[in-house]
C-alpha cells in the first residue's frame, strides 16, 4: 500500500541495500533495548556456566573465561525495533571454543542463553556453533559497557539482536525449543531478520 | 491504493480519523483500523510508510488510549527524522496508514496486576503510561498510582490538562511534574532532572512500596530514572522499562 505523500526518506545508498534486511533502516548510533534496569555486574562476581537441563557441566570465573582462546567478529547487527548497524567489531570467546574447553560436543539441538537479570532467550544450538556465535567481551576493542550488556554478552549476529543476550552468564542445553523471556512475550522463536521474523505471528 | 490486506498479513490499513496538536512538538493521531483490535495498556503498534518505488520506513509508536478507547498515537516531531515529520507535515484526516499490532507483552499494566504502581515518563515516554492512567480511571479501580513526568517546560507537558484534572480528583492517582528547564508551577512539582531523592519522595506518596514500576522515554532518560529508582530502594525486579531508542 503506497502511503499518500511519502516519497523519499532516508534511503540507503544502493550499494548498501543488499545488506539491509526488509523493514530495517541504517543506524549510525547504537541504541539500547532492555526489559529492565541495567544490572551492574562486577567482574569479581561474574561467572559463566554451561548446563545440560538443570545439571551444570562446567563453570568459569572471569579470569578463567578470559584465558580461553579469543576471536574477533565484525558483523552487521539487526535490532527488531528496525535499526541495522553495519560493521560492529566484537572480540570474545567463540561458542565452539567454550564447548571445546568443556570437552563436549553440543548435547542437544536447542539452547537457552541465560542472563544475570533473569532474562533468557532461545537459540537453536546449530546457530551457536561452527563459527556463528560468541560470548563477546570487547566492543571496538574496549570492555562492553553495562548498558550494552557488559561485562559479557552473547553475540548471534545473524538473528535479531534480542537473541544476543546481554549480561549473559550461561548457556543451558535443552531437549525442546523452550521460549525465553521475549519469546514468551510475543517475539518470534527463531528471529531471522531476512525473513522478518519479528513477532510470533510472523511465518 | 489497495486497502485490503492479504488475509495472512499482520499489516492492515488504518484511517486517520482525527488529528489534534497536544504541545508545540507533539500531535495526537486517532486511527480507525480496518480490522479493529483491543490492546492492553502499554502496548504499541508498528507503523509502515511506503513510497511509490516500494521503499518502506517503519517505526514503533505506543498507544495512548485506554484499552477499548480506540487507537490514539501521540507522535513527537524530530525535525531531522524520517517518519515523525511525515506525520506532522503531511498526514491528514482520511489518509490510510499501514499498521500492525497491538504489540509488546512486557511493558503492560492490567488491572489484575494490581499495585501500587509507580510510573516514570520522560517526554513522549509518557504515552504508554497515559494508557495505564486512563485504563485505571475507566476501570474505576482504587489501585494507587503515582506518575512522575519529566518535561523540559510547562508547555511541553503532554496531556497536561487531562492529567491535572485526574490529579484533582484525589482518588488515588498522584501526578508529579518535574520541569528541567523552567521553575515548578505547582507545589508538588520539581524543577530538576529525576534523581534518587525525587524517586524516594514519589514512593512515599504511595500507601506502600510499589509492586510495579514502569519507566519509559529516551534511552538516556530510562537509564537515569531506573538507576534513581534503584537508588531509592525500589527492587530491580519490580522495574519494567521501555526505551524509545537513541
Ligand atoms: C516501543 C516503542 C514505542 C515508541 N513510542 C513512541 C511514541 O509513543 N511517541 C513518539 O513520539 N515516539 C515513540 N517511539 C519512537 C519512534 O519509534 C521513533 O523512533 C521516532 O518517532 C523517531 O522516528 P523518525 O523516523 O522521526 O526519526 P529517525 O529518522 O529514526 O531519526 C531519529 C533521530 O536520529 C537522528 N538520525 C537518524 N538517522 C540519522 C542519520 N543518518 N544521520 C544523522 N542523524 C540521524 C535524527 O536526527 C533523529 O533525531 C517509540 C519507540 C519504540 C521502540
Amino acid at each position: 500500500m503506497v502511503t499518500r505523500g511519502f516519497f523519499s526518506g532516508r534511503r540507503p545508498p544502493s550499494d548498501t541495500d543488499a545488506r539491509i534486511p526488509p523493514g530495517q533502516y541504517l543506524e549510525q548510533g547504537f541504541p539500547v533495548l532492555s526489559a529492565g534496569p541495567t544490572p551492574r555486574v562486577r567482574t569479581e562476581d561474574w561467572s559463566f556456566t554451561l548446563k545440560q537441563g538443570p545439571r551444570p557441566i562446567k563453570k568459569w570465573n572471569w579470569a578463567e573465561f578470559n584465558a580461553l582462546p579469543q576471536s574477533k567478529m565484525t558483523r552487521d547487527i539487526h535490532c527488531v525495533t528496525a535499526w541495522t548497524k553495519f560493521n560492529t567489531p566484537w572480540q570474545g570467546v567463540m561458542i565452539d571454543d567454550i564447548l571445546a574447553d568443556a570437552g563436549i560436543e553440543p548435547p542437544t539441538a536447542y539452547t537457552l542463553a541465560l542472563s544475570f537479570d533473569g532474562y533468557s532467550t532461545n537459540v537453536p544450538t546449530k546457530d551457536l556453533v561452527t563459527g556463528k556465535a560468541m560470548v563477546a567481551l570487547l566492543y571496538e576493542g574496549k570492555p562492553i559497557t553495562p548498558d550494552h550488556g557488559g561485562p559479557a554478552r552473547l553475540l548471534v549476529p545473524h538473528l535479531y539482536f534480542w537473541k544476543s543476550a546481554k549480561w549473559v552468564n550461561g548457556l543451558q542445553f535443552t531437549e525442546r525449543d523452550e521460549p525465553g523471556f521475549w519469546e514468551l512475550r510475543g517475539y518470534h522463536m527463531y528471529g531471522d531478520p531476512w525473513r522478518e521474523q519479528r513477532y510470533s505471528s510472523d511465518p | 491504493m489497495s486497502a485490503e490486506p492479504s488475509p495472512q498479513s499482520p499489516w492492515q490499513a488504518a484511517t486517520i480519523t482525527r488529528i489534534e496538536k497536544r504541545t508545540p512538538r507533539v500531535t495526537s493521531f486517532w486511527f480507525q483500523p480496518s480490522r479493529p483490535f483491543v490492546h492492553l495498556a502499554g502496548q504499541h503498534v508498528d507503523v509502515r510508510l511506503t513510497a511509490p518505488d516500494g521503499y518502506q520506513a517503519r517505526r514503533s509508536y505506543s498507544i495512548a488510549s485506554a484499552p477499548g478507547g480506540g487507537v490514539e498515537l501521540a507522535i513527537e516531531r524530530l525535525d531531522d527524522g524520517e517518519v515523525s515529520p511525515f506525520f506532522h507535515d503531511v498526514a491528514a484526516v482520511g489518509d490510510e496508514i499501514e499498521l500492525r499490532g497491538p504489540l509488546g507483552g512486557h511493558f503492560i499494566w492490567e488491572e489484575s496486576d494490581g499495585g501500587p504502581v509507580l510510573l516514570v515518563g520522560g517526554g513522549s515516554g509518557v504515552v504508554p503510561l497515559m494508557a495505564m492512567v486512563r485504563h485505571r480511571m475507566l476501570g474505576n479501580t482504587a489501585v494507587p498510582v503515582a506518575l512522575v513526568f519529566s518535561a523540559r517546560v510547562w508547555d511541553e507537558v503532554i496531556f497536561r490538562d487531562e492529567l491535572i484534572g485526574l490529579d484533582d480528583r484525589r482518588d488515588g492517582f498522584d501526578l508529579v511534574l518535574t520541569l528541567t528547564r523552567e521553575p515548578a508551577r505547582r507545589p508538588s512539582d520539581y524543577s530538576r532532572r529525576i534523581d534518587a531523592r525525587m524517586m524516594a519522595q514519589a514512593v512515599e506518596r504511595l500507601p506502600k512500596a510499589p509492586k510495579l514500576a514502569y519507566v519509559c522515554g529516551s534511552n538516556a532518560f530510562v537509564s537515569a530514572a531506573a538507576d534513581a529508582l534503584i537508588g531509592a530502594g525500589v527492587p530491580a525486579g519490580t522495574i519494567r522499562t521501555e526505551r524509545y531508542g537513541v
